[in-house]
């Protein structure tokens, strides 16, 4: 049997953790003996399907488009996912905000359990998870017809594209519009800056930065200069420093970029949790005993007002 | 107009949790125990509601072992009116708690429940998505404000790369982010006025819900420790690092 993979995409694209969740789809089709399907669902999403066709692994691309699935709300989209199941042997969403709202109705509908967060695929039937944070990593094995799992981004690579003629593009039937839930607006920070989830780099300000000016006018001409983009502390974050999507942690984003360059953070494990995966970490802090410097590759120990601006200067 | 808000009983936030060393689990014996952040806060927002003169009643409801009173207590001093505990010793997955719930919901008939995002301890984020698809209840996840009037919920939601706000018909269940608001501390008085408050028990056998899990833990292990790596003496030394050791910039 088949794997679907639920796209995250906004219509006219595909979002950067859809092409890391058909990778881990690709990953359960070699384990499991089958193709690898992405469902578009959304509203003119033509454009959207088509790069999902044209990505490595992808067999075929179904797409359901209809006006009431412009929001992708998730009571429309897994009624969905749900009528389309019995095709397949495994459920497979980003661990993303949106994948995380979707897929666990998926699996209450199918009456089976659904496992998050999917950081390693064992076998066709048996998982790596993280729990308490990242402090402890679960093996579960689930005895389902049906596998329902979101995966840590992070955790697999992001699908390539490739060069063939591209994967086939089916319609699938519109499910009904069960008019439950409606989108009133949608406010997006608008920002020139990479998305902190599929970063290279990341800059990350905590409590130490003192204020929110202080926190942009230090650290956005580093990001800018490095490409980067900006995460917070959760302690920055409730100070009001950056907006609450900026952060960095269990209770927000988790991220493991190539770079993390941390300042004034002082490396709570809540903190810690979302960004120790990264490959090279990076420690400016005034405080030597700071619990940062345990996990930084490169610490270094001073005025983050005077480091900051030099290092600005010295890179690019 | 009532509302229910499910409380999970957790190791508290501020423990460093360690893995047992034959790997079956985390050790959480003589470890303090705390109700999960998330559900705070979904208490607060529905004793609020209730301040606000739109709830009528709060209902807060736990599933686990008899020491889940110790939590439902909690939930009564910060200001629900009584409590529902069904008891059970076995381990209970977020299909089977929500099963729990919706048979709870079907008996209380709420307008709104109130989750928690996800618990602290197995961080799935699943218990509310799941009870809104099992009584077929639209669902806004992850909020930070909550709005409710003339039969609809409206709900900012916290979502990748911004806000959301999604209205909702009620029922519905919604699920609380960390900034939805600050969770009041319980004063004296109130924990003393909690112990009276009622407390009903329950064992899902009485509500017909079979809550055998569908997932088997295999193991449990501590995750590669990250060692330190070295302190440079200056800016200068950490760009010749990241340049030509790491070679990331």
């Amino acid at each position: 049997m088949a794997i679907l993979v639920i796209a995250e995409h906004d219509n006219a694209s595909l979002k950067a953790a859809t092409l890391n969740a058909v990778t881990a789809a690709t990953e359960l089709g070699k384990a499991a003996g089958g193709e690898v399907h992405v469902l578009v669902a959304g509203a003119n999403c033509a454009a959207a399907a088509a790069e999902a066709a044209k990505l490595a692994g992808v067999a075929k691309v179904r797409v359901a488009d209809a006006a009431h699935y412009e929001a992708q709300t998730a009571e429309n989209v897994a009624a969905l996912v749900v009528a389309a199941a019995g095709d397949y042997s495994h459920v497979v969403a980003p661990g993303t905000s949106y994948g995380k709202n979707v897929t666990p109705r998926v699996a209450a509908l199918l009456d089976v359990a659904q496992i998050s967060d999917v950081v390693a695929i064992e076998s066709a039937d048996t998982f790596q998870r993280p729990i308490y944070a990242g402090n402890a990593l679960a093996t579960v094995k689930s005895a389902d017809r049906v596998k329902v799992l979101t995966v840590r981004t992070t955790a697999f690579e992001a699908a390539a594209v490739a060069n063939e003629g591209g994967a086939a593009v089916e319609a699938l039937a519109a499910g009904p519009d069960l008019g439950v839930a409606k989108l009133v607006g949608r406010e997006l920070t608008k920002s020139a800056r990479p998305e902190l989830g599929a970063a290279k780099i990341i800059v990350s300000g905590g409590r130490g930065l003192g204020s929110g000016e202080n926190y942009h006018k230090l650290l956005e001409p580093l990001a800018d200069k490095l490409g980067a983009a900006l995460g917070a502390s959760r302690a920055a974050v409730d100070a009001g420093f950056a907006p609450n999507d900026y952060q960095v942690g269990q209770t927000g984003k988790i991220v493991a970029p190539q770079l993390y360059i941390a300042v004034g953070v002082s490396g709570a494990i809540q903190h810690l949790a979302g960004m120790k995966d990264s490959k090279v970490i990076v420690a400016i802090n005034k405080d030597p005993e700071a619990p940062i410097f345990q996990v930084a590759d490169y610490g270094l120990v001073g005025d983050l007002f005077e480091l900051v601006p030099e290092l600005t200067n010295a890179v690019g | 107009m009532k509302i229910l808000v499910p409380v999970k009983r957790v190791v508290d936030y501020n423990v460093k949790v360690r893995v047992k060393s034959d790997g079956t689990g985390v050790d959480i014996a003589n470890v303090k125990m705390s109700m999960n952040p998330f559900d705070e806060i979904a208490i607060e927002e529905a004793v609020r509601l209730k301040e606000a003169g739109i709830a009528t009643e709060v209902v807060a409801v736990s599933c686990g072992l008899a020491a889940c009173q110790e939590t439902l207590r909690a939930a009564m001093a910060i200001g629900a009116d009584r409590g529902i505990l069904v008891e059970t010793d076995v381990e209970l997955q977020p299909l089977a708690v929500a099963k729990l719930l919706k048979a709870l919901c079907d008996k209380e008939a709420p307008q709104v429940v109130i989750c928690g995002k996800q618990a602290i301890d197995d961080d799935s984020n699943q218990t509310g998505q799941m009870l809104a698809a099992l009584m077929s209840w639209p669902q806004a996840t992850f909020a930070s404000k909550l709005v409710i009037a003339d039969g609809a919920a409206t709900v900012t939601r916290e979502i990748d790369g911004g806000l959301e706000t999604l209205e909702i018909k009620l029922p519905a269940v919604v699920t609380t982010d960390l900034r939805l608001n600050e969770p009041r501390y319980a004063t004296l008085p109130n924990i003393m006025k909690a112990k009276k408050k009622p407390l009903e028990t329950v064992k899902p056998a009485d509500l017909g819900v079979d809550v055998a899990p569908r997932l088997t833990t295999l193991k449990v292990v501590e995750p590669a420790k990250r060692s330190a790596g070295v302190r440079v003496a200056d800016v200068a030394q950490l760009v010749d690092k990241l340049k030509n050791e790491a070679k990331v910039i």
